[in-house]
Protein backbone atom coordinates (compact mmCIF):
# COMPACT_ATOMS: atom_id res chain seq x y z
CA UNK A 1 0.00 0.00 0.00
CA UNK A 2 0.74 3.75 -0.45
CA UNK A 3 3.52 5.30 1.84
CA UNK A 4 0.22 7.76 2.22
CA UNK A 5 -1.96 5.42 4.64
CA UNK A 6 0.13 5.61 7.75
CA UNK A 7 0.52 9.70 7.19
CA UNK A 8 -3.23 10.34 6.92
CA UNK A 9 -5.43 9.68 10.19
CA UNK A 10 -8.83 8.66 7.94
CA UNK A 11 -11.08 10.60 10.25
CA UNK A 12 -9.97 14.41 9.95
CA UNK A 13 -10.01 15.08 6.35
CA UNK A 14 -6.73 16.45 4.53
CA UNK A 15 -4.89 18.72 6.57
CA UNK A 16 -2.78 21.59 5.35
CA UNK A 17 0.22 19.00 6.52
CA UNK A 18 -1.13 16.24 4.41
CA UNK A 19 -1.87 18.26 1.38
CA UNK A 20 1.75 19.53 1.14
CA UNK A 21 2.82 15.58 1.51
CA UNK A 22 0.27 14.96 -0.85
CA UNK A 23 1.64 17.30 -3.72
CA UNK A 24 5.21 15.78 -2.98
CA UNK A 25 3.53 12.39 -3.86
CA UNK A 26 3.32 13.95 -7.60
CA UNK A 27 6.78 14.58 -9.05
CA UNK A 28 5.25 16.85 -11.85
CA UNK A 29 3.78 19.20 -9.23
CA UNK A 30 7.28 20.46 -8.83
CA UNK A 31 8.53 21.66 -12.35
CA UNK A 32 7.87 25.15 -13.85
CA UNK A 33 6.27 26.00 -16.91
CA UNK A 34 7.42 29.11 -18.76
CA UNK A 35 9.63 29.74 -15.72
CA UNK A 36 6.37 30.06 -13.23
CA UNK A 37 5.65 26.95 -11.01
CA UNK A 38 2.90 24.78 -12.52
CA UNK A 39 -0.44 25.32 -11.20
CA UNK A 40 -2.42 22.50 -12.65
CA UNK A 41 -6.14 23.07 -13.16
CA UNK A 42 -6.95 20.73 -15.84
CA UNK A 43 -7.78 17.37 -13.51
CA UNK A 44 -10.92 16.32 -15.57
CA UNK A 45 -8.96 16.30 -18.78
CA UNK A 46 -6.53 14.10 -17.11
CA UNK A 47 -5.14 13.68 -14.05
CA UNK A 48 -1.30 13.96 -12.79
CA UNK A 49 0.13 10.67 -11.59
CA UNK A 50 1.67 10.39 -7.79
CA UNK A 51 5.38 8.23 -8.04
CA UNK A 52 3.80 4.91 -6.50
CA UNK A 53 2.30 4.56 -9.55
CA UNK A 54 5.17 5.60 -11.89
CA UNK A 55 6.79 3.33 -9.83
CA UNK A 56 4.64 0.17 -10.14
CA UNK A 57 4.62 0.57 -13.52
CA UNK A 58 8.03 0.83 -13.79
CA UNK A 59 8.29 -1.98 -11.44
CA UNK A 60 6.31 -4.22 -13.25
CA UNK A 61 8.01 -3.77 -16.82
CA UNK A 62 11.70 -3.73 -14.86
CA UNK A 63 11.31 -7.01 -12.76
CA UNK A 64 7.53 -8.40 -13.63
CA UNK A 65 6.82 -8.65 -17.28
CA UNK A 66 5.63 -11.35 -19.45
CA UNK A 67 2.84 -12.42 -21.29
CA UNK A 68 -0.17 -13.30 -19.04
CA UNK A 69 -2.39 -16.34 -19.20
CA UNK A 70 -0.60 -18.73 -21.23
CA UNK A 71 2.98 -19.15 -19.73
CA UNK A 72 3.61 -21.89 -17.34
CA UNK A 73 7.18 -20.25 -16.62
CA UNK A 74 7.48 -17.97 -13.40
CA UNK A 75 7.30 -14.77 -15.12
CA UNK A 76 4.10 -15.26 -16.99
CA UNK A 77 2.45 -16.62 -14.08
CA UNK A 78 3.26 -13.89 -11.53
CA UNK A 79 2.70 -11.04 -14.31
CA UNK A 80 -1.06 -12.88 -14.71
CA UNK A 81 -1.16 -12.59 -10.66
CA UNK A 82 -0.61 -8.99 -10.50
CA UNK A 83 -3.15 -8.11 -13.85
CA UNK A 84 -6.07 -10.23 -11.72
CA UNK A 85 -5.01 -8.46 -8.50
CA UNK A 86 -5.62 -5.12 -10.34
CA UNK A 87 -9.18 -6.65 -11.25
CA UNK A 88 -10.03 -7.31 -8.03
CA UNK A 89 -8.92 -4.05 -6.59
CA UNK A 90 -11.49 -2.45 -9.49
CA UNK A 91 -14.03 -5.11 -8.20
CA UNK A 92 -13.67 -3.83 -4.76
CA UNK A 93 -13.66 0.12 -5.90
CA UNK A 94 -16.86 -0.14 -7.25
CA UNK A 95 -18.01 -2.97 -4.60
CA UNK A 96 -19.46 -5.44 -8.15
CA UNK A 97 -20.33 -8.77 -6.88
CA UNK A 98 -17.84 -10.62 -8.69
CA UNK A 99 -14.21 -10.02 -10.30
CA UNK A 100 -15.55 -11.33 -13.58
CA UNK A 101 -17.92 -8.55 -14.09
CA UNK A 102 -14.63 -6.08 -14.99
CA UNK A 103 -13.84 -6.15 -17.81
CA UNK A 104 -10.11 -4.10 -19.09
CA UNK A 105 -10.59 -2.28 -21.69
CA UNK A 106 -8.62 1.23 -22.80
CA UNK A 107 -10.70 3.32 -21.39
CA UNK A 108 -14.17 4.99 -20.71
CA UNK A 109 -14.52 5.39 -24.58
CA UNK A 110 -13.78 2.06 -25.47
CA UNK A 111 -16.02 0.80 -22.84
CA UNK A 112 -18.79 2.32 -24.42
CA UNK A 113 -18.18 1.98 -27.94
CA UNK A 114 -17.69 -2.15 -26.65
CA UNK A 115 -21.33 -2.22 -25.09
CA UNK A 116 -22.99 -0.02 -27.97
CA UNK A 117 -21.37 -2.54 -30.71
CA UNK A 118 -21.91 -6.14 -28.97
CA UNK A 119 -25.24 -5.49 -26.26
CA UNK A 120 -26.54 -2.78 -28.79
CA UNK A 121 -26.77 -4.51 -31.92
CA UNK A 122 -27.84 -7.51 -30.46
CA UNK A 123 -30.99 -5.99 -28.74
CA UNK A 124 -31.64 -2.44 -30.38
CA UNK A 125 -33.61 -2.35 -33.64
CA UNK A 126 -35.46 -0.56 -36.17
CA UNK A 127 -37.89 2.15 -34.16
CA UNK A 128 -36.16 1.74 -30.56
CA UNK A 129 -35.25 4.40 -28.98
CA UNK A 130 -31.98 5.60 -26.81
CA UNK A 131 -32.07 8.01 -24.06
CA UNK A 132 -29.08 10.17 -23.33
CA UNK A 133 -28.73 13.51 -21.83
CA UNK A 134 -27.82 17.04 -23.17
CA UNK A 135 -24.53 17.16 -21.64
CA UNK A 136 -22.81 13.83 -22.27
CA UNK A 137 -19.48 13.81 -23.69
CA UNK A 138 -19.04 13.02 -27.74
CA UNK A 139 -18.03 9.60 -26.12
CA UNK A 140 -21.42 8.81 -25.06
CA UNK A 141 -22.97 10.25 -28.36
CA UNK A 142 -21.06 9.23 -31.38
CA UNK A 143 -20.83 5.28 -30.84
CA UNK A 144 -24.88 5.69 -29.86
CA UNK A 145 -25.29 7.88 -32.88
CA UNK A 146 -23.15 4.98 -35.28
CA UNK A 147 -25.56 2.60 -33.70
CA UNK A 148 -28.37 4.03 -34.50
CA UNK A 149 -28.04 4.63 -38.14
CA UNK A 150 -27.32 0.89 -38.64
CA UNK A 151 -30.28 -0.24 -37.02
CA UNK A 152 -32.91 2.78 -37.92
CA UNK A 153 -33.23 3.64 -34.14
CA UNK A 154 -33.38 6.84 -32.86
CA UNK A 155 -31.36 8.82 -29.97
CA UNK A 156 -33.79 10.88 -27.92
CA UNK A 157 -32.24 13.66 -25.21
CA UNK A 158 -32.79 14.51 -22.03
CA UNK A 159 -32.87 18.04 -21.47
CA UNK A 160 -31.33 20.43 -18.84
CA UNK A 161 -32.33 23.55 -17.25
CA UNK A 162 -30.17 26.77 -17.38
CA UNK A 163 -28.49 25.63 -14.05
CA UNK A 164 -26.84 22.43 -15.99
CA UNK A 165 -29.28 19.82 -14.12
CA UNK A 166 -30.92 17.51 -15.75
CA UNK A 167 -34.94 17.92 -15.62
CA UNK A 168 -36.19 14.66 -14.31
CA UNK A 169 -39.43 14.72 -14.86
CA UNK A 170 -38.39 15.21 -18.71
CA UNK A 171 -36.26 12.48 -18.65
CA UNK A 172 -39.11 10.06 -17.10
CA UNK A 173 -41.64 11.23 -19.92
CA UNK A 174 -38.90 10.02 -23.01
CA UNK A 175 -39.41 6.73 -21.30
CA UNK A 176 -41.60 4.32 -23.17
CA UNK A 177 -41.99 1.20 -24.29
CA UNK A 178 -39.73 1.74 -27.66
CA UNK A 179 -36.84 2.86 -25.09
CA UNK A 180 -34.31 0.20 -25.66
CA UNK A 181 -31.50 1.61 -23.72
CA UNK A 182 -30.62 4.78 -21.15
CA UNK A 183 -26.62 5.93 -21.33
CA UNK A 184 -25.85 8.56 -19.19
CA UNK A 185 -22.75 10.79 -17.48
CA UNK A 186 -22.76 10.21 -13.73
CA UNK A 187 -20.44 13.81 -13.61
CA UNK A 188 -20.60 16.38 -16.63
CA UNK A 189 -17.03 16.69 -17.46
CA UNK A 190 -17.86 20.51 -18.88
CA UNK A 191 -20.60 21.57 -15.84
CA UNK A 192 -19.72 19.01 -12.64
CA UNK A 193 -22.64 18.50 -12.45
CA UNK A 194 -23.63 15.59 -10.33
CA UNK A 195 -26.39 13.42 -11.74
CA UNK A 196 -29.00 11.12 -9.56
CA UNK A 197 -27.99 7.97 -11.16
CA UNK A 198 -29.68 6.17 -8.52
CA UNK A 199 -32.99 7.95 -9.50
CA UNK A 200 -32.35 7.44 -12.97
CA UNK A 201 -31.72 3.83 -13.17
CA UNK A 202 -35.16 3.21 -11.15
CA UNK A 203 -37.06 5.07 -13.52
CA UNK A 204 -35.26 3.00 -16.38
CA UNK A 205 -35.83 -0.02 -14.54
CA UNK A 206 -39.39 0.79 -14.07
CA UNK A 207 -39.90 0.26 -18.05
CA UNK A 208 -36.47 -3.12 -17.59
CA UNK A 209 -34.59 -0.56 -19.84
CA UNK A 210 -30.75 -1.25 -19.17
CA UNK A 211 -28.41 2.06 -17.79
CA UNK A 212 -25.00 2.77 -18.87
CA UNK A 213 -23.02 5.36 -16.69
CA UNK A 214 -20.06 6.83 -17.60
CA UNK A 215 -17.92 7.02 -14.82
CA UNK A 216 -15.16 8.86 -16.16
CA UNK A 217 -15.60 11.81 -13.89
CA UNK A 218 -17.45 10.58 -11.23
CA UNK A 219 -14.69 7.85 -9.38
CA UNK A 220 -12.24 10.23 -9.17
CA UNK A 221 -14.34 12.64 -6.82
CA UNK A 222 -16.30 10.15 -4.64
CA UNK A 223 -17.28 6.32 -3.66
CA UNK A 224 -19.42 4.54 -6.28
CA UNK A 225 -21.35 1.54 -5.42
CA UNK A 226 -22.26 -0.14 -8.52
CA UNK A 227 -24.71 -2.43 -6.63
CA UNK A 228 -26.08 0.29 -4.67
CA UNK A 229 -26.88 2.17 -8.25
CA UNK A 230 -28.07 -0.61 -9.42
CA UNK A 231 -26.96 0.40 -13.00
CA UNK A 232 -26.15 -2.23 -15.50
CA UNK A 233 -22.84 -0.92 -17.08
CA UNK A 234 -20.36 1.47 -15.10
CA UNK A 235 -17.55 2.77 -17.10
CA UNK A 236 -14.04 4.95 -16.40
CA UNK A 237 -10.92 5.76 -17.44
CA UNK A 238 -7.46 5.07 -15.38
CA UNK A 239 -6.04 8.31 -16.41
CA UNK A 240 -8.17 10.78 -14.56
CA UNK A 241 -8.19 8.37 -11.49
CA UNK A 242 -4.08 9.19 -11.13
CA UNK A 243 -3.06 5.83 -13.19
CA UNK A 244 -1.80 5.49 -16.54
CA UNK A 245 -3.32 6.77 -20.23
CA UNK A 246 -4.57 3.54 -22.05
CA UNK A 247 -6.79 1.75 -19.36
CA UNK A 248 -9.95 1.62 -18.32
CA UNK A 249 -12.84 -0.55 -17.02
CA UNK A 250 -16.32 -1.84 -18.42
CA UNK A 251 -18.12 -2.52 -15.30
CA UNK A 252 -21.35 -5.27 -16.55
CA UNK A 253 -23.79 -6.71 -14.42
CA UNK A 254 -22.90 -10.68 -15.25
CA UNK A 255 -25.94 -11.91 -17.22
CA UNK A 256 -25.71 -9.43 -19.30
CA UNK A 257 -22.37 -9.57 -20.02
CA UNK A 258 -22.36 -13.16 -20.38
CA UNK A 259 -25.13 -12.54 -22.92
CA UNK A 260 -23.69 -10.46 -25.00
CA UNK A 261 -21.11 -11.60 -27.94
CA UNK A 262 -18.17 -10.89 -27.67
CA UNK A 263 -16.62 -7.15 -28.96
CA UNK A 264 -13.32 -8.25 -30.60
CA UNK A 265 -12.06 -11.60 -31.60
CA UNK A 266 -8.17 -12.67 -30.90
CA UNK A 267 -6.40 -14.67 -28.99
CA UNK A 268 -6.99 -14.89 -25.09
CA UNK A 269 -10.98 -14.56 -25.89
CA UNK A 270 -11.42 -18.24 -26.92
CA UNK A 271 -12.07 -21.30 -25.37
CA UNK A 272 -11.09 -23.75 -28.55
CA UNK A 273 -10.61 -22.15 -32.26
CA UNK A 274 -11.19 -24.74 -35.63
CA UNK A 275 -11.62 -23.37 -38.97
CA UNK A 276 -15.32 -24.28 -38.26
CA UNK A 277 -16.27 -23.18 -35.14
CA UNK A 278 -14.97 -21.26 -32.16
CA UNK A 279 -16.23 -21.17 -28.56
CA UNK A 280 -15.59 -18.15 -26.62
CA UNK A 281 -13.80 -17.78 -23.29
CA UNK A 282 -15.55 -16.92 -20.14
CA UNK A 283 -15.86 -13.26 -18.39
CA UNK A 284 -14.36 -11.66 -18.66
CA UNK A 285 -11.62 -12.90 -21.43
CA UNK A 286 -14.66 -13.53 -23.84
CA UNK A 287 -14.03 -9.62 -23.94
CA UNK A 288 -10.25 -9.18 -23.35
CA UNK A 289 -8.69 -10.67 -27.31
CA UNK A 290 -5.17 -10.11 -27.66
CA UNK A 291 -2.30 -8.93 -25.47
CA UNK A 292 -4.22 -7.01 -23.02
CA UNK A 293 -2.62 -3.06 -21.16
CA UNK A 294 -1.10 -5.71 -18.11
CA UNK A 295 1.08 -2.68 -16.90
CA UNK A 296 -1.59 -0.01 -17.54
CA UNK A 297 -3.60 -2.22 -15.61
CA UNK A 298 -1.30 -2.51 -12.88
CA UNK A 299 -0.72 1.13 -12.69
CA UNK A 300 -4.54 1.72 -12.57
CA UNK A 301 -4.56 -0.96 -9.45
CA UNK A 302 -2.30 1.15 -7.53
CA UNK A 303 -3.72 4.51 -8.46
CA UNK A 304 -6.92 2.92 -6.84
CA UNK A 305 -4.62 1.93 -3.68
CA UNK A 306 -2.96 5.23 -3.41
CA UNK A 307 -7.13 7.24 -3.52
CA UNK A 308 -8.23 4.51 -0.74
CA UNK A 309 -5.15 5.25 1.33
CA UNK A 310 -5.99 8.82 1.26
CA UNK A 311 -10.37 8.17 1.37
CA UNK A 312 -12.61 8.81 -1.36
CA UNK A 313 -14.52 10.65 1.66
CA UNK A 314 -11.56 12.94 2.37
CA UNK A 315 -10.29 13.56 -1.18
CA UNK A 316 -14.29 14.26 -1.54
CA UNK A 317 -14.40 16.58 1.42
CA UNK A 318 -11.12 18.16 0.18
CA UNK A 319 -12.54 18.92 -3.45
CA UNK A 320 -15.87 19.91 -2.06
CA UNK A 321 -14.54 22.95 0.37
CA UNK A 322 -11.89 24.22 -2.32
CA UNK A 323 -14.88 24.39 -5.12
CA UNK A 324 -17.23 26.42 -2.37
CA UNK A 325 -13.69 28.72 -2.23
CA UNK A 326 -13.39 28.47 -6.34
CA UNK A 327 -16.56 29.68 -6.32
CA UNK A 328 -16.54 32.29 -4.21
CA UNK A 329 -13.25 33.68 -5.45
CA UNK A 330 -14.45 33.56 -9.01
CA UNK A 331 -17.52 34.89 -8.34
CA UNK A 332 -16.46 38.00 -7.22
CA UNK A 333 -14.19 38.36 -10.43
CA UNK A 334 -16.58 41.49 -12.32
CA UNK A 335 -17.42 40.38 -15.50
CA UNK A 336 -16.97 36.71 -15.16
CA UNK A 337 -19.97 34.09 -15.38
CA UNK A 338 -19.78 30.57 -14.19
CA UNK A 339 -21.50 28.16 -16.48
CA UNK A 340 -23.13 25.45 -14.86
CA UNK A 341 -24.42 26.08 -10.85
CA UNK A 342 -26.23 22.69 -10.16
CA UNK A 343 -27.33 22.30 -6.25
CA UNK A 344 -25.22 18.50 -6.89
CA UNK A 345 -21.77 19.63 -7.97
CA UNK A 346 -17.67 17.77 -8.17
CA UNK A 347 -14.96 20.30 -8.77
CA UNK A 348 -15.33 22.10 -11.68
CA UNK A 349 -15.27 25.63 -12.41
CA UNK A 350 -16.30 26.40 -15.87
CA UNK A 351 -16.87 29.97 -17.14
CA UNK A 352 -16.72 32.57 -19.27
CA UNK A 353 -15.32 36.35 -19.31
CA UNK A 354 -17.67 39.56 -20.83
CA UNK A 355 -15.61 40.42 -24.30
CA UNK A 356 -12.84 37.37 -23.31
CA UNK A 357 -12.73 34.23 -25.65
CA UNK A 358 -11.44 31.31 -23.67
CA UNK A 359 -8.87 30.34 -25.89
CA UNK A 360 -7.31 34.06 -25.31
CA UNK A 361 -7.88 33.14 -21.32
CA UNK A 362 -6.29 29.78 -21.72
CA UNK A 363 -2.84 31.57 -23.53
CA UNK A 364 -2.65 34.35 -20.73
CA UNK A 365 -3.25 31.71 -17.79
CA UNK A 366 -1.20 29.29 -19.59
CA UNK A 367 2.02 32.23 -19.53
CA UNK A 368 1.80 32.24 -15.51
CA UNK A 369 1.82 28.52 -15.02
CA UNK A 370 -1.89 27.59 -15.13
CA UNK A 371 -3.36 24.93 -16.85
CA UNK A 372 -6.84 25.01 -17.90
CA UNK A 373 -8.85 23.95 -20.43
CA UNK A 374 -10.56 26.03 -22.91
CA UNK A 375 -13.02 24.81 -25.61
CA UNK A 376 -15.87 22.85 -25.99
CA UNK A 377 -14.83 19.97 -23.94
CA UNK A 378 -15.91 17.41 -26.27
CA UNK A 379 -19.70 18.66 -25.39
CA UNK A 380 -20.85 20.22 -28.32
CA UNK A 381 -24.35 19.65 -28.22
CA UNK A 382 -24.18 21.51 -24.64
CA UNK A 383 -22.59 24.36 -25.13
CA UNK A 384 -24.76 24.80 -28.29
CA UNK A 385 -27.91 23.83 -25.66
CA UNK A 386 -26.38 27.05 -23.47
CA UNK A 387 -25.52 29.13 -26.49
CA UNK A 388 -21.51 29.65 -25.81
CA UNK A 389 -18.95 28.61 -28.39
CA UNK A 390 -16.64 27.35 -25.19
CA UNK A 391 -15.58 28.00 -22.05
CA UNK A 392 -12.39 28.04 -19.62
CA UNK A 393 -12.54 25.29 -17.12
CA UNK A 394 -10.47 25.06 -13.91
CA UNK A 395 -11.06 21.38 -12.65
CA UNK A 396 -9.79 20.86 -9.15
CA UNK A 397 -8.03 17.59 -7.54
CA UNK A 398 -6.78 15.84 -4.35
CA UNK A 399 -3.59 18.15 -4.74
CA UNK A 400 -4.95 21.71 -5.13
CA UNK A 401 -4.79 24.29 -2.78
CA UNK A 402 -6.36 27.65 -2.19
CA UNK A 403 -3.35 29.22 -3.15
CA UNK A 404 -4.03 27.84 -6.21
CA UNK A 405 -7.42 29.01 -6.85
CA UNK A 406 -5.57 32.69 -5.41
CA UNK A 407 -3.51 32.05 -8.59
CA UNK A 408 -5.89 31.61 -10.78
CA UNK A 409 -8.13 34.51 -9.58
CA UNK A 410 -4.71 36.74 -9.82
CA UNK A 411 -4.03 34.87 -12.99
CA UNK A 412 -7.69 35.98 -14.37
CA UNK A 413 -6.99 39.72 -13.86
CA UNK A 414 -3.67 40.16 -15.72
CA UNK A 415 -5.86 38.62 -18.59
CA UNK A 416 -8.42 41.45 -17.51
CA UNK A 417 -5.73 43.53 -18.03
CA UNK A 418 -4.30 42.81 -21.14
CA UNK A 419 -7.85 43.20 -22.43
CA UNK A 420 -8.84 45.97 -20.65
CA UNK B 1 7.37 37.67 -14.82
CA UNK B 2 8.78 40.36 -16.97
CA UNK B 3 10.13 37.83 -19.83
CA UNK B 4 6.03 36.29 -19.63
CA UNK B 5 4.60 39.73 -20.01
CA UNK B 6 6.63 40.43 -22.81
CA UNK B 7 6.02 37.57 -24.68
CA UNK B 8 2.27 38.09 -23.74
CA UNK B 9 2.49 41.39 -25.32
CA UNK B 10 4.21 40.47 -28.48
CA UNK B 11 1.23 38.25 -29.00
CA UNK B 12 -1.74 40.55 -28.30
CA UNK B 13 -0.18 43.67 -30.17
CA UNK B 14 -2.30 46.82 -29.06
CA UNK B 15 -3.46 46.31 -33.22
CA UNK B 16 -4.58 43.10 -32.82
CA UNK B 17 -6.22 44.09 -29.61
CA UNK B 18 -8.29 46.63 -31.13
CA UNK B 19 -8.96 44.60 -34.55
CA UNK B 20 -10.52 42.17 -32.31
CA UNK B 21 -12.68 44.50 -30.53
CA UNK B 22 -13.61 46.33 -33.27
CA UNK B 23 -13.28 44.02 -36.76
CA UNK B 24 -13.45 45.20 -39.86
CA UNK B 25 -15.52 44.47 -42.71
CA UNK B 26 -17.22 42.08 -40.40
CA UNK B 27 -20.39 41.02 -42.23
CA UNK B 28 -22.71 39.36 -44.48
CA UNK B 29 -22.01 40.12 -48.44
CA UNK B 30 -25.13 39.34 -50.66
CA UNK B 31 -22.96 40.18 -53.34
CA UNK B 32 -20.42 37.53 -52.69
CA UNK B 33 -19.19 34.95 -55.71
CA UNK B 34 -16.93 32.86 -53.28
CA UNK B 35 -18.05 31.96 -50.08
CA UNK B 36 -16.49 29.39 -47.58
CA UNK B 37 -16.82 28.04 -43.99
CA UNK B 38 -13.98 27.83 -41.57
CA UNK B 39 -13.89 25.62 -38.13
CA UNK B 40 -11.53 24.96 -35.83
CA UNK B 41 -13.04 22.15 -34.00
CA UNK B 42 -10.28 22.16 -31.49
CA UNK B 43 -11.60 25.39 -30.05
CA UNK B 44 -15.19 25.99 -31.84
CA UNK B 45 -13.91 28.84 -34.00
CA UNK B 46 -16.12 29.76 -36.58
CA UNK B 47 -15.85 32.05 -39.55
CA UNK B 48 -17.88 32.82 -42.68
CA UNK B 49 -15.34 34.42 -45.23
CA UNK B 50 -17.23 36.34 -48.61
CA UNK B 51 -15.32 37.19 -50.89
CA UNK B 52 -16.41 39.12 -54.35
CA UNK B 53 -14.11 38.41 -57.08
CA UNK B 54 -13.72 39.88 -60.75
CA UNK B 55 -11.27 39.00 -63.22
CA UNK B 56 -8.78 37.36 -60.82
CA UNK B 57 -9.36 40.70 -58.44
CA UNK B 58 -10.79 40.52 -54.93
CA UNK B 59 -13.05 43.71 -55.31
CA UNK B 60 -14.27 43.24 -51.81
CA UNK B 61 -14.02 40.79 -49.13
CA UNK B 62 -15.94 40.22 -45.18
CA UNK B 63 -16.09 37.86 -42.75
CA UNK B 64 -18.51 36.78 -39.84
CA UNK B 65 -18.55 34.51 -37.24
CA UNK B 66 -17.01 33.91 -33.73
CA UNK B 67 -13.61 33.07 -32.58
CA UNK B 68 -10.62 34.13 -29.90
CA UNK B 69 -8.86 37.72 -30.35
CA UNK B 70 -6.33 36.14 -32.60
CA UNK B 71 -8.70 34.37 -34.90
CA UNK B 72 -10.82 37.41 -35.60
CA UNK B 73 -8.10 40.17 -35.44
CA UNK B 74 -6.61 37.79 -38.36
CA UNK B 75 -9.89 37.74 -40.40
CA UNK B 76 -10.06 41.93 -39.88
CA UNK B 77 -6.75 42.24 -41.13
CA UNK B 78 -6.67 40.20 -43.57
CA UNK B 79 -10.20 41.80 -45.23
CA UNK B 80 -8.08 44.95 -45.08
CA UNK B 81 -4.90 43.70 -46.47
CA UNK B 82 -6.74 41.73 -49.23
CA UNK B 83 -8.75 44.14 -50.95
CA UNK B 84 -8.47 44.96 -54.85
CA UNK B 85 -5.28 42.85 -54.53
CA UNK B 86 -5.66 39.95 -57.38
CA UNK B 87 -5.92 36.05 -55.94
CA UNK B 88 -1.72 35.29 -57.14
CA UNK B 89 -1.27 38.27 -54.57
CA UNK B 90 -3.35 36.84 -52.26
CA UNK B 91 -1.89 33.57 -52.40
CA UNK B 92 1.73 34.86 -52.10
CA UNK B 93 0.76 37.33 -48.98
CA UNK B 94 -0.99 33.96 -46.96
CA UNK B 95 2.73 32.17 -47.92
CA UNK B 96 4.56 34.83 -46.59
CA UNK B 97 1.98 35.14 -43.28
CA UNK B 98 2.59 31.49 -42.71
CA UNK B 99 5.75 31.55 -42.69
CA UNK B 100 5.89 34.65 -40.30
CA UNK B 101 3.49 32.81 -38.02
CA UNK B 102 4.49 29.63 -38.08
CA UNK B 103 8.36 30.51 -37.37
CA UNK B 104 9.60 28.95 -40.86
CA UNK B 105 10.68 32.79 -41.89
CA UNK B 106 10.36 34.66 -38.99
CA UNK B 107 12.25 37.87 -39.77
CA UNK B 108 10.48 38.21 -43.30
CA UNK B 109 8.11 41.17 -42.43
CA UNK B 110 8.93 42.85 -45.53
CA UNK B 111 5.39 43.98 -47.31
CA UNK B 112 3.34 42.59 -44.71
CA UNK B 113 2.26 45.90 -43.61
CA UNK B 114 -0.50 45.22 -40.17
CA UNK B 115 -0.01 41.78 -40.95
CA UNK B 116 3.55 41.76 -39.10
CA UNK B 117 1.94 42.30 -36.01
CA UNK B 118 1.49 38.43 -35.73
CA UNK B 119 4.60 37.49 -35.63
CA UNK B 120 4.53 37.00 -32.10
CA UNK B 121 1.82 33.97 -32.64
CA UNK B 122 5.53 31.98 -33.47
CA UNK B 123 6.30 31.72 -29.62
CA UNK B 124 2.67 30.22 -29.02
CA UNK B 125 2.60 27.16 -31.44
CA UNK B 126 -1.07 26.72 -30.18
CA UNK B 127 -2.65 29.55 -31.37
CA UNK B 128 -1.11 29.17 -34.97
CA UNK B 129 -4.01 27.90 -36.21
CA UNK B 130 -6.31 30.34 -34.93
CA UNK B 131 -4.07 33.37 -36.97
CA UNK B 132 -4.48 31.29 -40.08
CA UNK B 133 -7.85 30.51 -39.99
CA UNK B 134 -9.19 32.89 -41.44
CA UNK B 135 -6.75 32.46 -44.47
CA UNK B 136 -7.28 28.48 -44.99
CA UNK B 137 -10.81 29.65 -45.31
CA UNK B 138 -10.27 32.44 -47.44
CA UNK B 139 -8.04 30.05 -49.54
CA UNK B 140 -11.00 27.45 -49.97
CA UNK B 141 -13.48 30.08 -51.31
CA UNK B 142 -11.25 31.06 -53.63
CA UNK B 143 -10.95 27.52 -54.41
CA UNK B 144 -15.08 27.14 -54.18
CA UNK B 145 -14.53 24.69 -51.65
CA UNK B 146 -17.62 25.56 -48.83
CA UNK B 147 -15.58 24.23 -45.52
CA UNK B 148 -12.21 24.43 -44.80
CA UNK B 149 -11.22 22.89 -40.91
CA UNK B 150 -7.63 23.43 -39.36
CA UNK B 151 -7.87 19.80 -38.42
Amino acid sequence: MSTIASRIHHDEGISDTNLYKIREDFPILSRKVHGQPLVYLDNAATAQKPQVVIDAIKQHYASNNANIHRGVHLLSQSATEAYEASRITVQRFLNAADPSEIVFVRGATEAINLVAQTYGRKHIGAGDEIILSEMEHHSNIVPWQMLCEEKGARLRIAPINDDGELILDQFEKLLNSRTKFVSIIHVSNALGTVNPIGKLVEMAHGWNVPVLVDGAQAVVHGKVDVRALDCDFYVFSGHKLYGPTGIGVLYGKHDLLDAMPPYQGGGDMIRSVTFAKTTYNDLPYKFEAGTPHVAGAVGLGSAIDYVNAIGLEEIAAHEDELLVYGTEALQSVPGLRLIGTAKEKASVLSFVMKGIHPHDIGTILDRQGIAIRTGHHCTQPLMQRLGIPATARASLAVYNTRAEIDALVTGIYKVKEVFD
Amino acid sequence: MSDMMSDLGDLYQEVILEHSKHPRNFRVMETANRKAEGYNPLCGDHFTVFVEVDDDTIRDISFQGSGCAISKASASIMSQALKSKTTAQAGDLFNKFHGVVTGRDKNEVDGLGKLAAFAGVAEFPARVKCATLAWHTLQAALLEKQIASTE
